[in-house]
């Protein structure tokens, strides 16, 4: 088991650029089910990839692959056409909101939108224009999402993960991999990762995954990485304290970083104060989460937290 | 992308929202000038000189040059003396004030330099009130904050009366609507022509905000006059630097003088760089990474130089570049290298710093942590390159090593 995705998953790619031609093609290395393309001037071609198999993502297969991907118009068309129920967008951060959009007027049940850099007036409509549609959108600005052994979307190196019992949910990319390569050694192993980004506006937040972790047989604790600012780990911690019946652990990054720097003067205003690292530390500690002292012992203190 | 007071009051005043008359100045005579077109066009004979500086509590703040004087100045001498007594006072006090020093409450102890003055028209202030327009990151919208205690820093009545502060959302699709405007400007208690105006002046600094992309509007005064008039009386802007390339004339106004020299030769490398007050430089794969490499510096009993993102695809000319940046900093006394490869391959990595080195040189101790793709065929590099490298097994174990490292 897991959550979000598994190996039943079919993923199309929305921005065929450098980027998404190469995460592409390790994505189908790993075993994750790309299905299709979209691109509006390209659509009718069919782009190859193949390839050595990397063993240590789905099991069982040879040693090879060689996919022969379509290229679609529109989202609609490749959904129509493949049976994808989810895409990672690529897209640049100038047309990457009206992509999420495509995707979800498409009908799709996830959007992992690995883009950096999106205007945040456009997540802003996209994100009022997700509100009345079913889709759930991961990101932006993250590394995305990734069930061990069963499918992987996104840019995260696959060899480090495994699977095995904790949930990862993270603001951040290289420290989900500091994480997840932890978990891997002191065997706990991951049964989904799940980057929600680093961007102030973003489609899953922390109270999301605690809810499908939570609700997930096969996750027995969880792991969240946050960092300074917003109060989305205040939130979490408040959401814990009410519902969650499974440990979990905690880091936050940013601990000696200076105020004021790419931190809005009104978040804290609108909070009430909070923002810091030490606010989101003493609300995760007030919850019962285990935070980790320094990021080196975040699957050691995940383990304990398992042993309660 | 922080601008100048008098450039978002350019700004304002270009959209029809209602601004005191002003010049900005670089020098005394400029000041000096500056003075009798304003008291003839507005008939008040009071003037104003502003420090501008990117930096909020110009008013409290102070000259380190000149203890006594302030970095916002009102002129009374014009009521009495008349226009050639209100010159005198300006060219004296914009002398004191250019070039000289000021500290404020956001500029740290160091302060910064005053290159620019703005001469104001002085006004009758009848109530001081706050406004601004900021994201809320809990709703995803953007929303439109109002006061009645302007003048105050807003994070105090947060804290001491947040009843006293409104909100109202603006709706993505639809921006703030007529009736969101009338119930904050009631909510400020303005009433007859002053509510009229208050309603037209947040519907229309709200207009601008939206299609301007800013990340932050905050109008601290915002004034209302005896006459009924309501007005920017200061004006701060700030702008998301993601939507930037929609607004090539707001990239004009860019101050790169307000700006650290090393931020800026950093960010042209597509490096995030962040100067600290710190003895160990840190150079990190990731945002959230390089925050938990400074924090376990702390934690080990160090301090971190600098924050140093080189992303997620750094090449070696990237490498070297941040590894120039860092060195150069006559504060540091040791660097930490800490790298999970992922895409960014850890030979990569090796091989940009070893060219670095070779580049640069090192006269510093260099701890180097690799992990993740690669990272074998990158310690042989660092093992085989001959260079004093001293490496750590984990995050903790580096850090613990350049603290060692830098104290012996």
């Amino acid at each position: 088991m897991s959550v979000l995705i598994d190996r039943n998953t079919r993923v199309i790619v929305q921005g065929m650029g450098k980027t998404g031609r190469f995460h592409t093609d390790k994505a189908i290395a790993y075993g994750t089910q790309m299905v299709g393309a979209v691109h509006p001037s390209r659509a009718g071609q069919t782009e190859l990839y193949e390839g050595e198999t990397d063993h240590s993502g789905v099991p069982d297969r040879s040693d090879g692959y060689r996919v022969e991907l379509p290229i679609f118009r529109t989202v609609n068309e490749a959904v129509a056409a493949t049976g994808a129920a989810v895409s990672v967008v690529y897209v640049p951060p100038p047309f990457a909101a009206d992509a999420i959009m495509e995707g979800a007027d498409a009908g799709l049940e996830l959007i992992v939108c690995v883009t950096e850099g999106i205007p945040v007036a456009d997540m802003v409509k996209a994100k009022s224009y997700l509100a009345s549609r079913r889709t759930r959108l991961v990101g932006p600005n993250c590394p995305g999402v990734i069930t061990p052994r069963e499918c992987k979307i996104g840019i995260m190196p696959g060899y480090i993960h495994e699977a095995g019992r904790i949930g990862v949910v993270s603001r951040s990319g290289t420290l989900t991999y500091e994480a997840v390569h932890q978990l891997t050694q002191v065997g706990l192993g991951q049964t989904t990762a799940i980057g929600i980004g680093g961007d102030p506006v973003n489609g899953t937040d922390f109270i999301d995954c605690l809810e499908l972790f939570n609700s997930d047989p096969a996750t027995e604790g969880v792991i969240m990485i946050g960092e300074i600012g917003g109060t989305a780990e205040e939130e979490a911690a408040a959401w814990i304290t009410e519902n969650m019946t499974k440990p979990v652990a905690g880091f936050i990054a940013g601990t000696t970083a200076p105020a004021g720097k790419r931190m809005g003067h009104a978040g804290a205003i609108i909070s009430g104060g909070k923002g810091t690292a030490a606010d989101k530390i003493a609300a995760l500690e007030a919850a019962g989460v285990r935070v980790a002292a320094t990021p080196t012992d975040m699957g050691a203190t995940m383990l304990e937290a398992m042993e309660g | 992308m922080k601008i100048h007071e008098f450039q978002a009051k350019e700004l304002m005043a270009e959209r029809g929202i209602p601004v005191p008359r002003g010049e900005m100045v670089t020098t005394v005579a400029e000041a000096v000038a500056a003075v009798a077109p304003l008291t003839e066009a507005t008939g008040n004979p009071v003037v104003v000189v502003k420090s501008q500086i990117h930096a909020g509590g110009r008013g409290k703040g102070r000259f380190a040059e000149d203890p006594e004087l302030g970095g916002v100045n009102v002129v009374l001498d014009g009521i009495e003396g008349g226009v050639e007594a209100a010159k005198r006072k300006v060219g004296e006090l914009a002398a004191r004030m250019l070039g000289s020093t000021l500290v404020t409450v956001q500029t740290g102890p160091e302060g910064k330099v005053v290159n620019r003055l703005y001469i104001e028209q002085g006004i009758d202030i009848d109530r001081e009130l706050y406004l601004s327009i900021v994201l809320d990151r809990s709703s995803s919208k953007n929303i439109v904050m109002v006061s009645t205690e302007g003048g105050t820093e807003i994070e105090i009545v947060a804290e001491e009366t947040p009843e006293k502060i409104l909100k109202a959302e603006i709706d993505p699709g639809l921006g703030l609507l007529d009736f969101q405007a009338r119930e904050l400007a009631f909510g400020l208690g303005l009433a007859g022509t002053a509510w009229k105006n208050g309603v037209r002046f947040i519907k229309e600094l709200t207009e601008a905000a939206v299609e301007l992309d800013t990340d932050l509007v905050e109008i601290n005064p915002l004034v209302v006059t005896k006459a009924g008039d309501v007005l920017a009386l200061d004006g701060k802007m700030s702008f998301e630097a993601n939507a930037l390339y929609r607004h090539p004339d707001v990239q004009d106004m860019r101050d790169l003088s307000e700006e650290n020299a090393a931020e800026i030769e950093a960010s042209g490398y597509g490096l995030s760089f962040i100067k600290l007050d710190g003895t160990i430089g840190c150079m990190v794969n990731g945002a959230g990474l390089a925050m938990a490499t400074m924090d376990i510096i702390k934690y080990v009993g160090g301090e971190p130089a600098n924050f140093l993102d080189v992303g997620g695809g750094a090449d070696k000319d990237q490498v070297a570049a941040a590894f120039k940046i860092i060195t150069r900093d006559p504060s540091v006394k040791g660097i930490l290298i800490n790298i999970f490869g992922g895409i960014m391959k850890c030979d990569t990595i090796a091989q940009g710093v070893v060219e670095a080195v070779a580049e640069v040189g090192l006269e510093m101790p260099l701890v180097v942590r690799l992990e993740g793709t690669n990272v074998g065929l990158g310690q042989a590099i660092l093992d085989q390159s001959g260079l004093n490298i001293l490496s750590a097994k984990d995050m903790k174990d580096a850090a613990e090593k350049i603290l060692e490292a830098t104290r012996s």
